[in-house]
């Protein structure tokens, strides 16, 4: 029996922790992670989790921790958001390719500077390339339901690297919402004993971990790593296949949504969701054909799925929640650019950087962006492919 | 049981030869006293940060450490370790592990003073069950002898070179040990090599030993970046100590003991001319120098004095 609740994104994600009961914590504040650590400590202090719950002095400490009890043969979590994950960034690469399964409740929030604390996803995109496994979150339910997910797919035996489970700061982090819960048993069950094949406190053999790597084995152990990443995709949909018999929710790699016939669609990640899927209804009731896609497992990125799902259409644009300073677009339409290529025939696609520091994306923006490609698709130009929404020049 | 150097190192060695160490490097010396206080019984997970003696002893595929050890990177070895010990707390009350584990940290001064002080203030502030040993060679050894805030005043050093208008480093050595009396930790201490190693052998059996964070500062040199030849460690480390420019001490739960009083005062300049980086001071016209580095040192010592009495 689910448990019917309302929670917060943080209270949420605290919660699976709690059901989950893990060996550390690292615990520093951050807004708009805050509230994790905080609900954590509360449990610890009432007696209801067996943790060690560290209370460092900065992100990078925190990291450092759980590298260090998740190399010990524990199990370690940690919270963070913007300029504490920025702070992390050395450690994330220590954490993959040590292979430390490590999970980080990201709660995305723009990066500094000028500082800002509400939403974006410019700390976590610009972690992509630490060789974490990063999975992003519509609702408060689904950061939930990622979380419980989280060590399964990242102690897998044939994967064995760090998750970061990310969700929108404030939006859903501060925002309550109905959700279900799993009961206590159930997600034991469901995530299992951490058994690593070796650890540091192992009785039969010490072990080195962190090792100067030299010309001869480094590029050797990046292949590694980018092996295991390549193999988590089969074990990302093999546990939500199994998260699917205990929670009756379905997850893949992303969603598509009313993209059977769609002509044009929406590719994006996270709450903006939510609001698309709101524009496609709207659009649908006028007889348009749009759609949506709603990534959920940015790494290891789905390519081939991403660009069958995409392949029927005539003009999509994707929306990146995040700047790279590229000057040719953000990572997310990098990445799945890189993804039509290899149809034979593919649809236009263009770029719309938006919501950045908070900024709001409403029905009307979606709607417009979609306007935009139906322009495209009547007269067959791209026009700019790198574009931004949402700014007050418009 | 009276301390017998003989028989000390009549125990398995947990620093095995084969590391890339310089000849004469205060590091390994460092951490095979330091490890040789570990009851042979007992285990211990060492944790290293980035320098001279991680990138000399875990070379992949080969390691040097007989104890379970784990790199993470240059400035966090503190509060890695504390995460080790953290991950240990749990296991063992819950049964997942039942061998007695000890937490030992060891950095240069650059991973100590410098970068990894942050991480080591945490640590030592939380109350894990670690030592932390700084093998202090006042300078950044591992890419090529640049200052430190632990190289002392008028060293020359490649990030402090003396030349026309330079003195070599302006800055006197932060004093880090005492730094680490302020944290209120159970037991801090000062050592380096001397004769029998009676002195680093005792204390680090009561850092390991001592319930809660321990810190153990030992002046570890380095024959390169100090320039002296290096079969003249033991006669350094003695001048050192007998100059009283690195007192032996110790502070237990906030007691000052000194280890060692030399009976005669020895001038500075018997430690600082046996050295190149400290050349430069005995140059005609440069007596001030020595004069100043005296009255450093003389300054330190009395302060020191005081507490121990």
């Amino acid at each position: 029996m689910s448990i019917r609740e309302r929670l917060s994104g943080n209270e949420a994600v605290a919660y699976a922790m709690k059901q989950i009961n893990p060996d550390v914590m690292g615990a520093f504040p951050i807004t708009p992670s805050t509230e994790i650590p905080q609900y954590f400590a509360q449990y610890v202090a009432d007696g209801l989790v067996d943790t060690e719950y560290v209370t460092v002095e900065s992100e990078h400490s925190s990291m450092s921790t759980c590298i260090g009890a998740q190399a010990a043969g524990g199990r370690a979590v940690t919270a963070t958001s913007s300029c504490g994950l920025a702070l992390m960034f050395e450690l994330l690469y220590v954490a993959s390719s040590s292979r430390l399964p490590v999970t980080l409740a990201c709660v995305n929030r723009a990066l500094t500077g000028p500082i800002n604390i509400n939403n974006d996803h410019s700390d976590s995109m610009g972690a992509r390339d630490a060789g974490w496994i990063q999975i992003y979150a519509e609702t408060n339910q689904e950061a939930y339901d990622n979380f419980l997910q989280a060590m399964p797919i990242g102690e897998h035996p044939d994967v064995r690297l760090p998750v970061m489970i990310c969700q929108d700061g404030f939006i859903t982090s501060h925002g309550v919402e109905n959700i279900e819960l799993l009961e206590d048993e159930i997600v034991k069950d469901f995530v299992g004993e951490y058994q690593p094949e070796n650890y540091l406190l192992k009785h039969e053999n010490p072990l080195a971990v962190g090792p100067y790597d030299v010309t001869n084995y480094y590029m050797e152990h990046k292949i590694q790593q980018a092996e295991a990443m390549k193999a988590a995709k089969p074990v990302i949909l093999k546990i939500a296949e199994a998260f699917e018999k205990v929670s009756g929710r379905k997850y893949g790699f992303f969603e598509s949504y009313r993209m059977e016939d769609a002509e044009t669609a929406l590719v994006l990640i996270g709450s903006s969701a939510g609001t698309a899927r709101a524009a496609v209804d709207k659009l649908r009731a006028q007889g348009k054909k749009v759609g949506m896609v709603k990534l959920r497992v940015f790494r290891p990125f789905p390519m081939e799925e991403l660009a069958a799902a995409l392949a029927g259409c005539k003009a999509i644009a994707v929306m990146d929640k995040a700047e790279s300073f590229s000057a040719a677009g953000g990572p997310l339409f990098a990445e799945t650019r890189s993804a039509l290529y290899d149809l034979d025939t593919r649809p236009k696609a263009i770029n719309y950087v938006y919501g950045l520091g908070g900024r709001d994306f409403t029905v009307d923006t979606a709607e417009t962006v979609f306007a935009a490609l139906d322009e495209i698709v009547a007269t067959g130009k791209t026009g700019e492919v790198y574009r931004h929404i949402g700014q007050r020049s418009e | 049981m009276a301390y017998n150097l003989r028989a000390e190192v009549q125990k398995k060695e947990r620093f095995a030869p084969g590391h890339r160490l310089c000849a004469g490097c205060g590091a390994g010396i460092t951490v095979r006293a330091v490890l040789r206080a570990l009851e042979e019984e007992d285990r211990a997970v060492v944790t290293n940060a980035t320098g001279c003696l991680e990138v000399s002893s875990f070379l992949y595929p080969y390691t040097a450490w007989e104890d379970s050890y784990i790199h993470s990177a240059f400035e966090n070895a503190a509060a890695t370790c504390g995460g080790v010990e953290a991950a240990y707390n749990v296991l063992k009350k819950k049964g997942k592990v039942q061998d007695n584990f000890k937490f030992i940290t060891f950095g240069g001064d650059g991973g100590t003073y410098d970068i990894g002080f942050q991480s080591l203030s945490g640590a030592m502030e939380r109350g894990h069950d670690m030592v932390y040993v700084c093998y202090d060679n006042e300078a950044y050894m591992n890419t090529g002898i640049q200052r430190s805030s632990s190289t002392p005043r008028f060293a020359d050093a490649t990030t402090s070179p003396t030349g026309k208008v330079s003195n070599g480093k302006r800055q006197n050595k932060k004093d880090l040990t005492q730094i680490m009396v302020a944290h209120g930790i159970p037991y801090v201490a000062q050592s380096t090599f001397l004769g029998n190693f009676k002195d680093l052998h005792e204390k680090a059996h009561r850092a390991i030993y001592t319930p809660g964070p321990a810190f153990l500062n030992v002046m570890s040199p380095c024959p390169r970046g100090w320039r002296y030849p290096a079969e003249e460690m033991a006669e350094i480390c003695r001048l050192a100590v007998e100059t009283c420019v690195w007192p032996l001490y110790e502070v237990i739960e906030g007691e000052y003991r000194l280890s060692y009083e030399p009976k005669t005062k020895l001038p500075v300049a018997e430690f600082l001319k046996k050295q190149g980086r400290f050349k430069h001071m005995f140059a005609s016209g440069n007596e001030w120098m020595l004069e100043v580095a005296q009255n450093y040192v003389d300054k330190k010592w009395k302060e020191l004095l005081s507490k121990c009495r």
